[in-house]
């Protein structure tokens, strides 16, 4: 046998939007959505750390807010917007976004195996919430697990991140309301 | 030779090299490499604690749809991994870790059998269809068991199923001092098994390469190079034949600097089949079937004067090492360390020391961030509260009577410290609390029936243990050197390789930073490679606080040589001594002639593509190396913790208040990072003090097999930490740093324990275990009514 696809006899074809990509997948109805995205996709900025849902090191953005794509499958995902990581940096320039460079200014990451996990968090909660509180932010930390940094750093960086972004629409604001 | 700019990168927060990879999720960790026709691996693991094999059925397994293989031991006949200390069979017993068991099983999941298929679903669909029986025997889960006379032996060749049993110290007189001290105090602490859980579970990628005639084998190791070793050991092969490749590595905190048996099986299975296979260990798996820690049982003693000093120090420690004596540390790494190194910050003038390593039907143990060090500061410090109570005296005044102040000291256990900060982050410690009002605030809560407690810790942590630091444990391989390389391209840009490999500790920074100030060049034209056996001759890896001790000696070292060529070359073309000379910014100046300057890309032009120029003493090419070791006992890093703990009367929770830290760990490379470390460190043995065990049940059952039940602290329960920073260089590495990577770790469970104990005082209830559950401090707040009396 030298089928090296490793599908097995029961596959369907699903559509994904991912990144504002639409993929077409052939997969088994039973994987997850974040194997498909990591190992059909090649998308392997989310990463697997405990695969029953707790560590959070999955969460990707199924239409704007974080899921665990480790219990997801894929075939639920059909019809979505799903946003990973690699939708943070500008895809041309590589530029970091505000969120990513709140995260090295404030050594908010060491090994980085969780960091995507915490970065697409923290994307999808300030989008909800952009006013959240520092008391609010490590309440929605509290989600996923980290083993490196103590969770301090992540907390200050997303905190930053809110705080420069809400006095960016303050500016921005008073700029509309000057003209 | 030093440059000669004044703004030097060492001791900044420069902005880490490794994070726009890692934060745009273009980091490449072991399993995002995917190689074409690839086939996965999983194993079919021991359901019982301990038995022997009586058959291995595989049958079903092959005929599930897309299995491609499946292997037992007898299948692959690979040759064990054996760990060995060289002291006799009355202090060590060598055991035999097959890489699939053959015919016993020592603890629930074992791997017995390698299920390879094509993709991991298919493998899973094949574990379920594996056939093994059992003849059970009798497991031994722990220590009163295992010691036990006529015990079961969990291997045949360890009587009462001790493999280490060691005396290193026993001071002349120990027993008189004791009868004759005015104050004895005993502890008997005894602390969970935990798992160092890096959030990247273990895996490899292994793959026959037959150009080069290599096994090249990607796995997330902390030491490429005894991987490498182990490999070709097993599998038979030269060590030439072996390349391990080390990804970028979510974590090791330990669990990952031994060798594994399952990057092995998967490398066999790679060469047998022809194709690459991968293998990447599931969470259950990991926090069940890879490698433990921590389990240990201290029973000691210690005599103090009247005015609270210590006279002396009695301990045996038993650790409970699972069924395995991990390579290349074997089970004596945790009772040897906690034998040699007990008496710690303190001036003990007499002791005496047994440390024993038993073996238990559990999954095996390996060095886990500390190793000891946070369970035998947590003894030292509990004997030290016990005997400020006993003397009435207050518990910060009692180790400052006790703590080393001059240096460099050599103690009792032979060990030679060299200057640290012990009494001055003591009481810098104690008055950033008192200043923040917690003393106060402790007092008048008190007042209010509310348990609130104040705790410390105070250690030292042996950091750059170098080779001869090593050779005193007696291990048959001694770790201890470390290598590096420095080389110029003809662009003037820099690759760095060092021995020692990078999960989180920032080196491709710290050591940039180290080489960018050595030669005087831009930071960003320096680049670090590390984990690759072909990239570098031989290396020991990260571990034991050692990478920026050691590996950035030799880094700054070869640097340096780097820098001596170019200056040579230049003051070749200029006709003048090289004395003459200075780096600068990325050229070599004239010293007398501020204005003559030949940049390193020049220089580098010459020493390649016009060595015709050079003279008949200095060869082509910029490459320089250099091998840095410790030949003395290793340099000490110092902290003091200091902790405020609340513990809530309902639910027996304790929360963490406040939490200092003030360390020294020499130099500082880059600051920010030492803090990372500082705080990671902390929050891990907060977890170890509070909240994570693996227990086993009387069958030899893990407790844990998901996060369901093991729990890991999120920002929930670790506090924010208030960092201060004390600076004493270490004279003989080449930076002044000495390691930073523990420290945290080993202060947090003593200083929590003692704050817990601190808010229990008007209780009368003392606590010496961890983790410290809800339950028990539930039940030490409730006052017992008559009838609950036992």
């Amino acid at each position: 046998m030298n089928d090296t696809t490793g599908l097995g006899d029961d596959v369907q074809l699903i559509t994904l939007d991912v990144n504002g990509t639409s993929y077409e997948v052939i997969s088994a109805p039973r994987r997850t959505l974040v194997d498909v995205l990591r190992h059909d996709l090649r998308l392997t900025g989310t990463h697997v750390g405990c695969e029953h849902g707790i560590c959070g090191a999955c969460t990707v953005l199924v239409d704007g807010l974080p899921v665990r794509a480790c219990l997801m499958f894929a075939a639920q995902a059909e019809g979505a917007r799903i946003t990973t990581v690699e939708s943070l940096a500008d895809s041309g320039t590589g530029e970091l976004s505000d969120l990513q460079r709140a995260f090295t200014e404030h050594h908010g990451l060491q090994c980085g195996f969780c960091t995507p996990g915490f970065l697409m968090l923290a994307q999808g909660f300030l989008a909800e919430r952009p006013e959240a509180t520092k008391e609010d932010i490590r309440e929605v930390v509290a989600a996923n697990l980290c083993r490196c940094t103590g969770y301090q750093t992540i907390v200050e960086a997303i905190d930053a991140c809110a705080t420069a972004r809400r006095s960016q629409r303050a500016m921005g604001a008073e700029e509309e309301s000057c003209n | 030779m030093t440059s000669a700019r004044a703004d030097r990168l060492v001791g900044r927060s420069v902005a880490r090299r490794e994070d726009p990879r890692l934060l745009s999720g273009r980091g490449r960790f072991v399993d995002d490499i995917e190689l074409p026709g690839m086939l996965h691996a999983q194993f079919v693991r021991s359901t019982v604690a301990h038995g022997t094999i009586t058959e291995i059925d595989l049958t079903g397994v092959r005929q599930v749809p897309g299995v491609v293989a499946a292997f037992t031991a007898a299948d692959l006949a690979l040759g064990d991994i054996t760990a060995r200390l060289g002291r006799p069979l009355s202090e060590f017993v060598p055991t035999a870790m097959p890489v699939l068991a053959r015919d016993r099983v020592r603890y629930v999941g074992e791997p017995v059998a390698v299920v390879i298929a094509r993709d991991p679903y298919l493998a899973e669909d094949g574990l379920e269809a594996a056939r093994v029986t059992y003849a059970p025997l009798p497991p031994i889960t722990c220590e009163e068991q295992a010691l036990a006379p006529d015990a079961p032996r969990v291997h045949a060749e360890a009587a009462e199923n001790t493999l280490v049993d060691v005396s290193l110290f026993a001071t002349e007189g120990i027993d008189e001092i004791f009868d004759q001290a005015p104050c004895v105090v005993h502890v008997d602490v005894r602390t969970g098994r935990q798992n160092a859980l890096p959030l990247e579970t273990r895996g490899a990628v292994a793959q026959w390469d037959a150009r080069e005639e290599q096994l090249v084998l990607h796995t997330c190791t902390q030491t490429p190079h005894q991987v490498r070793t182990v490999a070709a050991r097993c599998l038979r092969l030269d060590e030439r034949a072996v390349r391990v490749i080390v990804p970028d590595m979510g974590g090791g905190f330990g669990l990952k600097c031994v060798v594994g048996r399952e990057e092995i099986a998967a490398a066999a299975a790679a060469l047998r089949l022809g194709r690459p296979v991968k293998w990447i260990e599931d969470r259950k798996d990991a926090l069940s079937a890879s490698f433990l820690a921590r389990e240990q049982h201290y029973t000691a003693r210690a005599a103090f004067d009247a005015d609270g000093r210590i006279l002396g120090l009695d301990t045996e420690v038993v650790c409970d090492m699972g069924a395995y004596s991990c390579y290349p540390f074997t089970a004596g790494i945790e009772p040897l360390m906690a034998s040699a190194e007990m008496p710690g910050v303190y001036k003990v003038p007499a002791y005496r020391v047994r440390g024993r390593a038993i073996a238990t039907n559990k999954a095996p143990t390996a060095p886990y961030r500390g190793v000891s060090r946070p369970q035998y500061v947590m003894a030292m410090e509990r004997l030290m509260e016990r005997a400020a109570r006993e003397l009435r005296l207050d518990p910060v005044e009692i180790r400052r009577r006790n703590v080393i102040t001059d240096f460099p000291y050599t103690g009792v256990n032979n060990i030679t410290y060299d200057p640290g900060s012990y009494l001055e982050s003591l009481d810098l410690c104690e008055r950033a609390l008192r200043e923040a009002g917690w003393y106060d605030r402790q007092a008048a809560a008190r007042a209010e029936g509310r348990h609130i407690g104040i705790g410390f810790s105070c250690f030292s942590e042996r950091t750059g243990y170098g080779s001869a630091a090593f050779a005193q444990r007696k291990m048959e391989v001694v770790p201890g050197f470390d290598l590096a390389e420095v080389r110029m391209d003809t662009s003037g840009a820099v690759t760095v390789t060092t021995g020692t490999i990078s999960h989180g500790q920032s080196h491709e920074t710290t050591m940039a930073q180290i080489v960018a100030d050595t030669l005087g060049l831009d930071f960003t034209k320096v680049k670090l490679h590390q984990g690759d056996t072909d990239r570098i001759t031989y290396g020991w890896g990260t571990f034991a606080s050692r990478s920026i001790a050691i590996g950035g000696s030799a880094v700054r070292l070869a640097a340096g040589r780097l820098g001596d060529k170019l200056r040579a070359i230049a003051a070749a073309e200029w006709g003048i001594p090289p004395e003459e000379t200075e780096l600068d910014r990325g050229r070599v100046r004239r010293r007398d002639d501020p204005d003559a300057a030949l940049s390193y890309e020049h220089l580098a032009d010459t020493a390649y593509l016009k060595s015709h120029l050079l003279p008949k003493d200095i060869d082509p090419g910029l490459t320089a190396t250099a091998v840095f070791d410790v030949h003395n006992d290793g340099t000490f890093s110092n902290a003091t913790h200091g902790v405020v703990v609340e513990l809530h009367e309902g639910t027996g929770q304790v929360e963490i208040l406040a939490y200092f830290c003030v360390e020294d760990c020499g130099v500082a490379v880059n600051p920010q990072v030492v803090e990372g470390q500082c705080r990671g460190g902390i929050a891990q043995g907060i977890s170890g003090a509070l909240f994570e065990q693996i227990t086993y049940d009387a069958q030899g059952e893990p407790s844990a097999t998901s996060f369901m039940d093991y729990k890991v602290p999120t920002a929930h329960e670790i506090p924010e930490v208030v960092i201060h920073h004390l600076e004493t260089p270490c004279a003989f590495t080449e930076t002044g740093a000495k390691g930073a990577g523990e420290g945290g770790t080993i202060g947090a469970p003593a200083a929590v324990l003692n704050a817990v104990n601190d808010a229990l005082r008007p209780t009368g209830v003392e606590l010496d275990n961890t983790p410290i559950t809800p339950e028990t401090v539930h039940r030490a707040l409730t006052p017992r009514t008559p009838e609950q009396t036992p």
